[in-house]
């Protein structure tokens, strides 16, 4: 294999910035929402379940893809599929090119500083471990501690603990109220000299809430505490500018945001990723390797060990350009509109309980029906086409504070339609029907 | 697929609505806790053995209509019965909510249980109507942990 040299990168980079298409940044002015020309771009929502036209009311836990960027997997596959960073031949260059062309609109998308930030990962998950390895193990040690908020989702909480095993470090949690909004009083009160690392949720994949990411890094810096946020959700449902928000981490998962699985970014600022432990060994992320010694790649290949998931991450940077090419301002008021139709609708159904009512929410309703479990009521759902998720949502613990086993969740995207919301209603109330 | 209604038929409705043996069992001399680490569902079983009989059986949780109403007639149906002809009962309703079994061609000793055949066409609630049993099973066999995830 060859290794890649400083000008072969420079190289790289004049292709990428060739290859990238000038898409409309994001329009301020607020344009009218024309949902049904936008559903005919995911083909996936024109079919039906069970004889009922589908209402994929799941995008929280994986948002459906668009034809775009179906077809950009496509021309990967069947034009340009080689290995990335290795090869001086034709196709690999071709490979390369799209490859970081896809880590360039990452880039612009959370408004890096530069490519170089943002690693490619295959999703949140393996970006949170990417840091609790590199960052966490390096530098955390016995007595020190690491805070997390009541809200998360379970792959920001069981790294850490992990961690904390190992290092005899302890995890402290910022709690939440009743709302499912956090107690940034409480937050300030666990901050002292041990706290080495801030984990915290941009918006909870179990309630919905958006929390004020910006205010807990800018309290969080006050006491030189890095800060990573799980993006997990944030990215689908606002527009995200890393630089802004000033955090230090921020992980996203393609498959959120519109992308096949297997892609995902770790955003963080170059210093700390500088300063980090490697994650996974192998090819790619050396710069040199003797049975004596090996030094490592510079930023990103550091964290980029063997063959990376490259039709995905390709898909990544399609599904960006489709979503810089709509008027996502308008996007992002349609699945408000759709909160707020679909909360008002949910609360007339004697025994339904929403669980998460904060003042800043995204487009993901979870509830209650009664007592009845959710599961059966993503049975019943789903007889009637409608795609729900039951369970406890990867957050045990928020379950926990609200003493509920679980809860059915139905969370909309922008594709989704007034019309699904009613569906969704007349289906619970054949629910509540059912175990009369 | 088959009709909703063959899934939540009234028998498991009524169990699910009032679970049979639904306590905590004192003189219990084996136990077991049951998850589902999919959906977060847990229950415990508890046994009171004679010699190799089921003299009496319970258990308590938290679950679905059909992971509720199964333990239910779980109970019901092994209390009295030797240890081995409760294993030949896990054994037949496990084949059958997973379609190994027809329980109308191949003789069988499920009798009501054969309510549960409806869940083979539910792939993703099999594990709700098998909990309590695999949580059986450990019992019997003096294990303390069961998970429907082997």
């Amino acid at each position: 294999m060859a290794a890649v040299t400083e000008q072969t990168l420079v190289d790289v980079e004049n292709i990428v910035e060739a290859a990238l298409v000038d898409a409309p940044v994001n329009i301020s002015s607020v344009g009218v929402w024309d949902v049904e020309r936008v559903r005919r771009d995911f083909p996936v929502l024109s079919q039906t379940v069970n004889g009922k036209p589908l209402v994929y009311l799941d995008s929280a836990a994986s948002a459906q893809v668009p034809q775009v960027v179906i077809d950009r997997g496509s021309k990967y596959l069947g034009e340009e599929h080689s290995n990335v960073h290795r090869g001086v031949h034709y196709l690999s260059q071709r490979a390369t090119s799209a490859y970081e062309g896809s880590r360039e609109r990452v880039r612009r998308f959370i408004n890096a500083r530069e490519a170089a930030e943002c690693v490619f990962v295959r999703g949140c998950t393996e970006g949170i471990n990417l840091v609790m390895h590199g960052y966490g193990r390096k530098f955390i040690v016995e007595g020190d501690e690491i805070i997390i908020s009541a809200m998360e989702h379970h792959s920001n909480i069981v790294p850490w603990q992990m961690l904390c095993e190992e290092k005899g470090a302890r995890l402290r949690v910022i709690p939440m109220n009743d709302q499912g909004e956090l107690q940034l009083d409480e937050f300030e009160k666990l901050l002292n000299e041990r706290t080495k690392l801030v984990g915290v949720i941009h918006i909870s994949n179990a309630l919905g809430t958006i929390n004020p990411v910006k205010e807990i890094v800018a309290t969080a810096h006050k006491h030189g505490v890095p800060v990573l946020v799980d993006g997990a959700q944030g990215a689908p449902h606002l527009n995200i500018d890393v630089q802004d928000l000033d955090c230090d981490f921020y992980i996203l998962s393609g498959h959120k945001l519109f992308a096949p699985t297997g892609s995902g970014v770790v955003y963080g600022k170059r210093e700390l990723l500088d300063r980090m432990n490697p994650f996974i060994g192998g090819g790619s992320m050396i710069r040199s390797v003797t049975f004596e010694k090996t030094t490592y790649a510079g930023l990103p290949d550091k964290f980029e060990a063997g063959t990376p998931a490259i039709a995905s991450q390709i898909g990544l940077g399609a599904a960006i350009d489709y979503l810089n090419g709509m008027d996502r301002a308008a996007a992002l008021r349609h699945e408000q509109e759709l909160l707020e139709y679909a909360t008002a609708r949910l609360n007339e159904i004697e025994g339904v309980t929403i669980i998460g009512t904060a003042g800043e929410k995204a487009s993901v309703i979870s509830f209650t029906v009664q007592d009845i479990h959710p599961h059966d009521i993503g049975t019943i759902l789903d007889a009637e086409g409608i795609a729900i998720r039951a369970g406890h949502h990867c957050a045990q613990p928020v379950m926990q504070r609200f003493q509920i086993p679980a809860t059915a969740r139905a969370s909309f995207a922008f594709y989704n339609t007034r019309e699904e919301a009613d569906k969704l209603v007349s289906a619970i109330r054949r629910v509540i029907e059912v175990f009369k | 697929m088959s009709e909703l209604s063959d899934l939540y038929q009234q028998v498991i409705l009524d169990h699910n609505k009032k679970p049979r043996n639904f306590h905590k069992l004192e003189g219990a001399n084996r136990h077991a806790d049951g998850y589902n680490p999919l959906c977060g569902d847990q229950l415990s079983v508890y046994l009171q053995m004679e010699d190799d009989v089921v003299k009496d059986v319970s258990f308590e949780g938290t679950g679905c209509a059909i992971s509720k109403a199964a333990a239910s007639m779980m109970t019901q149906s092994v209390k009295g019965k030797t240890r081995g002809e409760a294993e030949t009962l896990f054994h037949e309703f496990h084949r059958m909510v997973t379609g190994e079994l027809d329980e109308e061609a191949t003789p069988n000793g499920l009798g009501r249980l054969k309510i549960f055949a409806g869940v083979r066409d539910y792939p993703a609630r099999v594990k709700c109507a098998s909990l309590s049993w695999h949580t059986l099973h450990a019992a019997l066999h003096g294990e303390e942990i069961a998970t429907t995830e082997s």
